[in-house]
């Protein structure tokens, strides 16, 4: 059986509810399981919405924001990261993520599926509930699309002022020092059925020997998940695996690439919000695919998932021109969308736990503390975060993933602790205590701060030794749409 | 003859071209402009990055008339184009030596 199951499964989530009233048999060694056709449609759906994200989503919300000069470079690197990565997730990426990666599990993958090694059209990768399967294939390419767009993220930090030759060498290191090891520590682990295959053997098991050789086999599965995820923290939708973690290499991007030239002095208001809004509003839509689509099967509990992400950044949206308002007077379109990505980060980790009235109120906090970071303290430390990588996606992302240790409490409308062990082949609710989930969460936070930062200061430190990484000032000048592409993006 | 050169609100062009049809005038040049006077600019913020933006977008009409009409074609560009609020505009008169018409070769007061 185990040969034809995938055991790269990931995220402890609470999306079987609906289903985990019915036992699942353990399933009989010769009969791999079928995956069901609306689990594998409704999954093929979500992953091309999460590549609509990225091109033209995150593309148009770049580019709206950059100066004309710039407007293609910034579609450029977007749509070349994704080809990029998307290449590499399949050569080497799935397997550093999803696969054990003996010593060094805890951190990273090795590369037994590498080249998709024993991957076919009938293997399958498991979901949150027993005994429910998707087609490897589809898991493979839903997972791409989130390494496509996480790298890509980075580049609004470092907008308008790297050389197009640095960024492609930068997002192939990235890629894979930093976004498939994270990957891995936060979403790899066994699944329900071998979770509960093992803790079910402890059950039967007679006392003795064969008791304790079976509470060995149980915690060797417990272990065998990347260190975050032992850790218990609760990452829906990537949280930390994509936004923390872009983040954060994106502050440290802006900070070695230095500020644009004419930074302060100049004015560099962004050419085009109409492609901006158009950009934000494809990014929502593509976010259902993002975090309904990490429920992995399309069950009663995506629902759940659905209405959290719809009214978290609704209220994110109005929270933060309420602030604006009060703060400089009119409410922004800008700042609308950017309170709109601001609530949709915040909700991408804690969609599959909290309550929907939790979820509003997440979305209400986190654009009031987000625009502190883009109007204030931005300004006030002078880095030039182009377009707010650090301010939106790595501060959001930090608000969303503790506030999910807080709003996963059953007592505040959350789902509670997803438990597989307690009763075999049954998804239930762990005791929740504050404490403990609030540490997890903020160890994870830490862990992928640490991380991406660190591992990102080097990484960009090496490109720029390699190839260099901005242009000469007068190229800078004359806008990269012109110098690395020779080409403009209007001609009237 | 002479050059009529009026900056005006953008929104009133249309207006500014109907008075001035009105009149019997044909013809006008009109091109977007940026510039300020005593409106001075206005600030532009963009997620807390303000801007203090100094050329504001005018309308700059540039129409040659007879030196009898002159007068009334003032008067209707003043009355078309005036809201009464300050960034109204200012118009220019000033003298043209000659015209010419390429199409006939007609000069002066017969090629207006």
């Amino acid at each position: 059986m185990q040969s034809r199951l995938s055991p790269c499964v990931r995220r402890c989530a609470g999306g079987a509810l609906a289903l985990a009233l019915f036992a699942v048999p353990a399933l009989a060694a010769d009969a791999p399981p079928v995956p069901n056709k609306g689990d594998t449609a409704f999954m093929i759906i979500c992953t091309v919405l999460v590549l609509l994200m990225t091109v033209p989503g995150l593309a148009l919300f770049y580019g709206g924001l950059v100066r004309t000069k710039n407007m293609l470079s910034m579609c450029m690197q977007v749509f070349s990261t994704l080809c990029l990565v998307s290449l590499l997730w399949i050569l080497y990426g799935y397997s550093m993520a999803f696969t054990n990666g003996g010593a060094l599990n805890d951190f990273v993958g090795g590369f037994s599926k590498a080249f998709l090694t024993g991957v076919d059209s009938t293997t399958v990768a498991a979901t949150f509930s027993n005994g429910v399967y998707i087609p490897e294939y589809v898991y493979i390419v839903f997972q791409m699309t989130f390494a496509c767009i996480t790298p890509a993220l980075i580049l609004g930090a470092v907008a308008e002022r790297m050389k197009f030759s640095a960024v492609m060498l930068f997002m192939a290191l990235w890629a894979t020092c930093i976004y498939f090891p994270v990957a891995h520590m936060v979403w790899y682990w066994g699944g329900p059925d071998i979770f509960g295959n093992a803790a079910k053997a402890v059950a039967d098991a007679v006392e003795g020997e064969a008791k304790i050789a079976a509470q060995a086999a149980l915690d060797g599965v417990l272990m065998d998940a990347g260190k975050i995820f032992q850790w218990g923290a609760l990452d829906f939708a990537g949280g930390t695996v994509v936004h923390i973690n872009a983040g954060i290499a994106g502050l440290v991007g802006c900070l070695l690439l230095g500020r644009r030239v004419g930074h302060g002095k100049e004015a560099m208001a962004p050419h085009s919000l109409t492609m901006c809004m158009i950009g934000a509003a494809l990014l929502w839509v593509g976010w259902f695919g993002f975090n309904v689509g990490s429920n992995l099967e399309a069950n009663a509990f995506a629902g759940q998932v659905m209405i959290n992400t719809f009214v978290a950044t609704a209220a994110a949206a109005l929270s933060w021109i309420t602030v604006e308002w009060l703060a400089k007077g009119k409410p922004s379109l800008l700042g609308l969308v950017s309170g709109v990505v601001a609530g949709l980060v915040a909700i991408t980790p804690a969609c599959g736990f909290a309550g929907v009235m939790g979820s509003i109120v997440l979305g209400l906090a986190v654009s009031v503390v987000c625009y502190i970071f883009c109007s204030g303290v931005k300004n006030t430390l002078g880095y030039d975060d182009s377009l707010d990588v650090f301010g939106i996606h790595c501060i959001g992302g930090i608000i969303g993933a503790l506030a999910t240790g807080i709003l996963v409490n059953p007592d505040l409308g959350g789902t509670g602790i997803p438990d597989y062990i307690s009763k075999p082949g049954e998804l239930t609710v762990a005791a929740y205590d504050l404490t403990i989930a609030f540490m997890a969460q903020a160890k994870a936070v830490g862990l992928v701060l640490l991380w991406s930062g660190v591992g990102s200061l080097i990484l960009f430190k090496l490109v720029d030794l390699l190839v260099g990484l901005r242009p000469i000032e007068d190229k800078e000048r004359e806008g990269l749409d012109i110098t690395d592409h020779g080409e403009r993006a209007y001609n009237y | 003859m002479k050059l009529i050169t009026a900056i005006i609100k953008p929104f009133k062009l249309e207006e500014v071209r109907a008075a001035l049809t009105d009149l019997g005038l044909q013809g006008m040049t009109v091109t977007e402009v940026k510039g300020y006077g005593r409106q001075k600019g206005h600030t532009e913020i963009y997620r807390g990055a303000e801007y203090a933006v100094s050329f504001l977008p005018k309308v700059k009409i540039e129409a040659v008339v007879p030196t009898a009409q002159v007068a009334k074609a003032v008067e209707a560009i003043t009355a078309a184009a005036r809201t009464g609020q300050i960034g109204d505009g200012k118009i220019f008169v000033s003298g043209i030596e000659s015209t010419v018409r390429i199409r006939t070769g007609e000069t002066d007061d017969e090629a207006l």
